[in-house]
């Protein structure tokens, strides 16, 4: 091992332990046979599973749920982070661009719930301020990739049809559009993916979805149930990778 | 899409692609009419006079930030307590993920240079583990925070936990990926030779791979930083619990410092990640 990796890992070491005791962790009072056991006999609560038939009709709504929020918000923040990006692309000079990065960037780093405890303010409870949330945050992302999208686009087409005499705006959808939209298409798809991830636990703080029951369920001490939306959310997530990883395996 | 159909229809009647583009925004419109009635989708409720008021007040607040010292001082100690959930979380993580990515990746398999009497069992082995590592990433750090807070009570112990867990599973699974496309010439030649898997592992695998195990694990102690910060708000503690504690009062000065700080961090997280990783380079 060189000198750089012996350094490397003593300012790791060091942070490390700065860390563990700035956090004040207890390490025997956390794994002693004590809280083991307690951490064992809660974890017991939560089987079986509730899988009674009412409740699982309620599961499946809660999933439908999640799934029509994370499909409406992608949708939503395609159509807007579209709009956003054809001026940060710099189409309309350079005020405006700067103007729609900077919305895109303040957009792109507040997380997903933050929006969604922000507009649960102003929303009230309900799946609607997660959809809402999730499409904030997803069109500053979205617009960002667009506006790359746009930029590293050819002009050939568009300014072929300007000089015909085409007006801009149908150059735009002539010209531009059909060369970036596939493109644009499979980011919203990417981002489609990562949303359902979210709209699943987005509900922690009220908004709607499999989020919602879980913290309903725990607050109430339902662990059956609770664990019944854990294996929810668990089924979503896998059978989503996997059908990203096929679609993906197909398309390449 | 809708626009450029409605606009194709209407400015230039003889295109010859409008129609059925036309039909296929419909169709896409249609299929989406169940999804706006089960998001309860009603923008009018944000211009409702009670929502709209409340909102209008908790977003006036947001200038000027709040700066009183005391407070600043509790948001620094925050940003500190978030950092140290990252950095403990991400070790812990790694304790989790480097036997499980030994125990499942396929590298080290000695059937794939010649007979190994013992290759089912094997075989069978690995997949117990790799069902622990898609259970540990596959439920979501939140849902873990969410848990451990109830087990463990509210604070940082919470979220360390939930971070060494999920991402246990997501570096477990990377590493095991990163020893399998590396050129395994090494390590075969040496267990050929009569190596022991460990000692292929140590000296024929992983010199190959540290920089990129060093790398993806540096990019993921970044993503740890937001995380933590997240899970915060459902009592993991860090700067996410004081957010949601004054986004909860309607504090809207507060809430904006701590979302400047929450910017800043994850600025400092990026440029830090970075530097580190040139450095190794």
């Amino acid at each position: 091992m060189n000198a750089r990796g012996i350094v490397t890992l003593l300012v790791v070491a060091a942070l490390l332990w700065m860390s563990i005791t700035f956090l004040e962790l207890n390490t025997s009072e956390l794994f002693n046979a004590e809280t083991l056991t307690s951490f064992g006999a809660y974890l017991l609560q939560f089987f079986p599973p509730d899988t009674s038939g009412p409740f699982l009709g309620k599961l499946l709504s809660g999933s439908l749920e999640t799934v029509a929020i994370s499909a409406l918000s992608t949708l939503l923040a395609a159509i807007a982070g579209l709009l956003i990006a054809v001026p940060a692309a710099g189409r309309f000079g350079i005020a405006p661009r700067l103007g729609a990065r900077m919305l895109l960037n303040a957009l792109r780093s507040v997380p997903e719930l933050v929006f969604a405890a922000l507009m649960v303010i102003a929303a009230g409870l309900g799946p609607f301020p997660g959809t809402l949330a999730l499409a904030l945050h997803t069109t500053g992302v979205l617009g960002r990739l667009f506006a790359e999208a746009l930029e590293n686009t050819p002009r050939a087409p568009a300014d072929a049809l300007l000089h015909a005499g085409s007006p801009r705006v149908a150059a735009f959808f002539y010209g531009t559009l059909p060369n970036v939209l596939p493109q644009c298409v499979a980011y919203a798809l990417y981002r489609w993916e990562i949303n359902i991830r979210m709209a699943a636990v987005l509900g922690f703080v009220g908004a709607g979805g499999l989020g919602q029951m879980l913290h309903v369920s725990l607050s109430l001490f339902h662990q059956q149930q609770a664990c019944a939306v854990i294996l929810a959310m668990l089924a979503i997530v896998i059978l989503v990778d996997e059908a990203s990883a096929l679609l993906r395996r197909r398309l390449a | 899409m809708s626009v450029s159909a409605a606009s194709a229809a209407s400015l230039h009647p003889r295109d010859p692609a409008a129609l059925s583009r036309l039909a296929l925004t419909l169709l896409a419109l249609a299929a989406l009419w169940p999804a706006l009635q089960i998001t309860e989708f009603n923008p009018a409720v944000l211009f409702e006079p009670g929502n709209a008021h409340t909102m209008g007040r908790f977003l006036g607040q947001f200038i000027p930030p709040a700066t009183a010292p005391e407070f600043l001082r509790l948001v620094g100690k925050s940003t500190l307590e978030t950092l140290a959930i990252a950095n403990v979380g991400i070790a812990l993580a790694f304790l989790i993920a480097f036997p499980l990515s030994l125990a499942t990746s396929t590298a080290l398999s000695k059937s794939a240079i010649g007979p190994a009497p013992d290759w089912r069992l094997r075989r069978a082995l690995r997949y117990p583990g790799r069902a622990l590592l898609i259970l540990l990433r596959g439920i979501p750090e939140l849902v873990w925070a969410l848990l451990f807070v109830r087990a463990v009570g509210l604070g940082p112990t919470a979220g360390v936990l939930a971070l060494a867990i999920t991402y246990g599973g997501m570096l477990g699974k990377v590493y095991a990926e990163i020893y399998e496309s590396s050129a395994t010439q090494p390590a075969r030649a040496l267990m050929q030779a009569g190596a022991g898997r460990l000692q292929a592992f140590f000296y024929g695998v992983l010199p190959v791979v540290l920089p990129e195990m060093v790398s993806y694990t540096v990019y993921r102690w970044e993503c740890a930083v937001r995380a933590s910060v997240i899970m915060g708000f459902v009592g993991a503690g860090g700067l996410g619990q004081q957010l949601e504690l004054s986004m909860r009062m309607l504090n809207g000065a507060e809430a904006c410092t701590i979302l400047l700080t929450f910017l800043l961090l994850v600025l400092l997280a990026d440029a830090v990640s970075a530097l580190f990783r040139r450095w190794l380079a």
